[in-house]
């Protein structure tokens, strides 16, 4: 609690604490567009997401250990994870697509617990991280830090959401998907393959949480485990935000980015984990709350 | 036979095998308890999971939550819990057998109202919510707990706490907390069976197969649902106090908050026995006990791959799990649920 | 007599679509009254803000004298105004008396009740209104396993179980077949005269209605377009233009 009165004396902390916490939130925007992109495309709320991120970071790792340069392994885990996504489809999602969302939680609940598993099996459980090489940057005569790793990786994750947005609006089969999004059966009809779209929407979700996973393990460490936080992330971003609208889901992160960084700060790192727990339930009861006093639920 | 017939045999042959389990294999007397307590787990999970169609998966929250609250009783009554804790030893505050007893009965009491307060507070926000939003408003419910009991130094914190020690030979230890699993089993069964042959169950059933028609009915919902966790959160948190008890350390994340382990069997049990199903839990709780006290550590680190795949493979394959199945391949035999429920 | 059901000036719009725009309509105790209009023009999005379903955009509902525009779908249903839905809604995996008996009023909201069994009286009701509707012989039967006509029924029966004051029936006989329709229309007029509940009725069968409805009201484009008795209604030339011009 000391720490509360800290940030009163010293508004630059404030500045710091902000600023550390809206740049990581880039990063869990990234993961949540494609939570919300799966949703909203599949109908399935993929609770693999954050073994996703977590599978990325370590491949990333194990690339950079090869000699690769650290910024070069973000698309070597992009591109690990869109293979992993599109096998994961072909061998269990695309079971449970036309199913209801309690089996598709359910077995992705299982499927995040394997992962995490063979991760843990590969890697071992020893805390990892990876030296990105660059410097700090000092602001108001050091009084704010600013490391050029979260920078770089806040610039980062907007180009890959950029990019994103741009393949979904411009090609072909970010089109396809997009018209799937609206409507499934009517996109069949109009001859467009939507197990093709369900297996490349699952598979390029799979390679956005690989990008971001790699930008994550050059700022904070990682651990086979460590999955379910960033699922919850992603979640609690996209019940924000809503489904399909990029802008507000890059707000709502930052946003979680800067409020979990702020409690992080007054009470103590170690209750991050139980900060974003319960910050979650707290999102779905007030938006719940809210939409009831319209005759609403979340649906 | 009548199915009524069968279940009356099957159920004394059970009650047999209850008794007789520690008697006749000793050695495996902690084993059978906790085995108790795994059923109970199921079966606890199952009321919302199985019958009312919300898949919970910080259930565990509960067994943690009545864990603590009955060791702080068990202390609290003579000795002062952060001291004790400090201590981290049962040598230097040292408990006469009355103090044990009553203790523990006052623990057994305190664990339930705790876990059904936790379960009143957080599913008056949480079940207004539907089904998958609850799903996974409910995933880090066990890590939250097992964090905040790991940081909160008055309980042990990380290093965990230690209960008093039970003032007898090992072998009557065994079966004193045996005999408490057991007759906590049996009664959360029975109590289960009478609650779903009630309006509890109909509405349970309601809510599971069409929540909108249930409330263009007029059902209070949102109260059927925080009740269901409440009992849930009952059983639970009794055998968290007693489990605790048993095992002698209650180590935060690896024993009470347990997400990876115990959070992930209850669900596993279910799905694997029949959810939906009474009996159905029981029998996923027995074979997949049996299954990981045979071949668990063979498994090695795959322990929890195997999880993680046989979740994914009984959603898929197998969604009706054991009794499921058996139901629809043999109706006459095991009796179909619809039918089952039409001869009250 | 005065109003059972009184909706005034209710407007409802989706994004830009206006649904339902500045309608009023009003249904007295014990009548029967039938809500007509091409697809699209608005009766179901009429139902589901009169039972609590969205919220309107304007206007104001009031049910036996009561306000409930803001209420809820379960405390709307709890005041005696319950609707039975286009697609048949019921439990599709409970039997069709555990069908009834999920929809037994509970007599209470304190542990005991909820608890509780179902009282032999609740079970006796359920037998009389499925022989009422005619399921009896297929009580057993999970409510899945029944044809989609027999599904309507038991929705039906279900909410004659809750002893309503009055009943929105979305399309009772759509997708019925013509013998089972004479069977519900018949139902339906003895569990006015019978049980004294108020209906009201979207119906686009217009023999069904006519035999039916004492009153009719027919929307097109989310307005109400014509009033009246059943004959005077379907004669205007309005409701004709608005039926043939959808068409």
């Amino acid at each position: 609690m000391t720490n509360l009165l800290l940030l009163f004396d010293a508004p630059s902390l404030i500045v710091q604490v902000l600023l550390d916490g809206i740049l990581v939130g880039s990063i869990f925007a990234l993961a949540a567009y494609g939570m919300a992109l799966v949703w909203g495309v599949m109908n399935i709320i993929n609770i693999t997401q954050g073994e996703f991120v977590v599978l990325g970071g370590y491949v990333a790792f194990t690339a950079a250990s090869w000699g690769l340069n650290p910024f070069l392994c973000i698309p070597v885990a992009a591109a690990a994870l869109l293979v992993v996504g599109w096998a994961i489809y072909r061998g269990v999602i695309y079971r449970i697509v036309d199913k209801d969302l309690f089996i598709s939680v359910l077995a992705t609940y299982g499927l995040g617990i394997l992962i995490a598993q063979l991760i843990n099996l590969v890697w071992g459980a020893d805390v990892r991280s990876l030296d990105s090489g660059l410097g700090t940057w000092f602001f108001l005569d050091g009084m704010v830090t600013v490391a050029q790793t979260r920078v770089a990786a806040f610039v980062l994750a907007l180009v890959i959401g950029g990019a994103l947005l741009l393949f979904l609006r411009l090609t072909r089969l970010g089109r396809a998907i997009r018209a799937t999004a609206q409507n499934a059966r009517a996109a069949r009809a109009l001859g467009i393959d939507t197990d093709r779209v369900y297996a490349a929407t699952y598979a390029i979700n799979a390679a956005i949480c690989g990008a971001a996973g790699a930008l994550i393990v050059m700022i904070f460490v990682l651990q086979p485990f460590v999955g379910l936080i960033y699922t919850v992330r992603s979640f609690m971003i996209v019940i924000v935000a809503g489904l399909g609208n990029l802008g507000a889901v890059i707000g709502a992160a930052l946003g979680v980015g800067a409020a979990e960084n702020f409690v992080g700060f007054i009470f103590g790192t170690q209750f991050q984990a139980a900060f974003v727990f319960s910050f979650l339930v707290v999102v779905l009861v007030v938006r719940n709350l809210r939409l009831q006093r319209r005759r609403m639920y979340l649906k | 036979m009548s199915a009524r017939g069968r279940g009356r045999i099957l159920a004394a042959l059970l009650l047999a095998a209850t008794v007789a389990a520690p008697l006749v294999v000793p050695a495996l007397t902690v084993q059978f308890a906790t085995l108790w307590v795994m059923i109970i787990l199921a079966l606890t999970w199952d009321i919302l999971g199985g019958q009312m169609g919300y898949n919970s998966f910080g259930n565990v929250v509960f067994f943690g939550v009545g864990m603590y609250a009955s060791a702080i009783v068990q202390v609290g009554l003579f000795h002062d819990v952060g001291a004790y804790t400090a201590a981290s030893g049962t040598g230097v505050y040292p408990f006469t057998p009355q103090q044990y007893y009553v203790g523990l009965a006052l623990g057994i009491l305190a664990a339930p109202i705790a876990a059904v307060a936790v379960a009143a507070l957080l599913g008056t926000g949480m079940l207004g919510l539907r089904g998958h939003y609850f799903a996974i408003g409910t995933l880090g419910l066990g890590i939250a707990g097992g964090e905040f009991a790991a940081s909160w130094e008055y309980v042990g914190g990380a290093s965990g706490f230690l209960l008093p020690v039970f003032p007898g030979a090992y072998e009557t230890r065994a079966l004193f907390f045996y005999g408490l699993c057991a007759a906590l089993g049996i009664v959360t069964f029975l109590v289960l069976r009478r609650l779903y042959a009630g309006r509890f169950g109909l509405a349970l059933n309601a809510i599971r197969d069409d929540e909108d028609k249930a409330e263009a009915l007029g059902h209070h919902t949102v109260r059927n649902k925080v009740l269901a966790w409440c009992v849930s959160a009952f059983f639970v948190g009794l055998a968290g106090a007693i489990f605790g008890n048993m095992n002698g350390l209650i180590e935060p994340r690896e024993v009470a908050f347990s997400g990876a382990t115990f959070g992930v069997w209850m669900v596993l049990m279910a799905l694997l026995g029949g959810k939906g199903t009474l009996w159905g839990p029981v029998i996923g709780a027995i074979v997949f006990h049996v299954f990981k006290e045979l071949f668990w550590t063979y498994l090695l680190g795959w322990q929890r791959v195997a999880l993680g795949l046989l979740i994914v493979g009984i959603v898929l394959f197998f969604p009706l799990g054991l009794l499921g199945y058996a139901r629809e391949r043999w109706p006459s035999l095991f009796g179909r649920q619809a039918v089952e429920g039409a001869k009250r | 007599m005065t109003s059972l059901l009184e909706v005034r000036d209710a407007t409802k719009r989706f994004g830009g679509i206006v649904a339902n725009e500045g309608v009023s309509l009003s249904v007295r105790e014990g009548e029967i009254v039938g809500l007509i209009g091409p697809n699209g023009s608005g009766k179901t999005t009429l139902f589901n803000s009169i039972v609590g379903h969205h919220a309107l955009d304007a206007g104001s509902i009031r049910f036996g004298g009561r306000e409930i525009t803001e209420l809820r779908v379960p405390q709307i249903a709890r005041l005696g105004l319950l609707r039975t839905f286009q697609q048949t809604r019921v439990f599709r995996g409970m039997t069709g008396i555990e069908n009834m008996l999920a929809s037994a009023p509970p007599e209470g909201t304190g542990l005991a009740v909820m608890f509780g069994r179902s009282q032999p009286r609740e079970a006796a009701r359920a037998d009389d209104l499925l022989q009422f509707v005619g399921l009896y012989e297929k009580r057993h039967l999970r409510a899945g396993e029944l044809s989609f006509g027999q599904q309507k029924l038991l929705e039906f029966a279900m909410a004659l179980m809750r002893s309503p004051r009055m009943l929105l029936l979305d399309e009772p006989t759509a997708g019925i077949n013509p013998t089972l329709i004479n069977n519900l229309v018949d139902r339906l007029q003895r569990a006015n005269a019978e049980l004294g509940i108020t209906l009201l009725v979207i119906e686009h069968n217009m023999p069904v209605i006519m035999r039916l409805a004492r009153r009719l009201y027919c929307l097109a484009h989310g307005k109400i377009l014509a009033e009246g008795a059943p004959e005077q209604v379907q004669r205007d030339p309005r409701v004709l233009e608005a039926y043939l011009g959808a068409a």
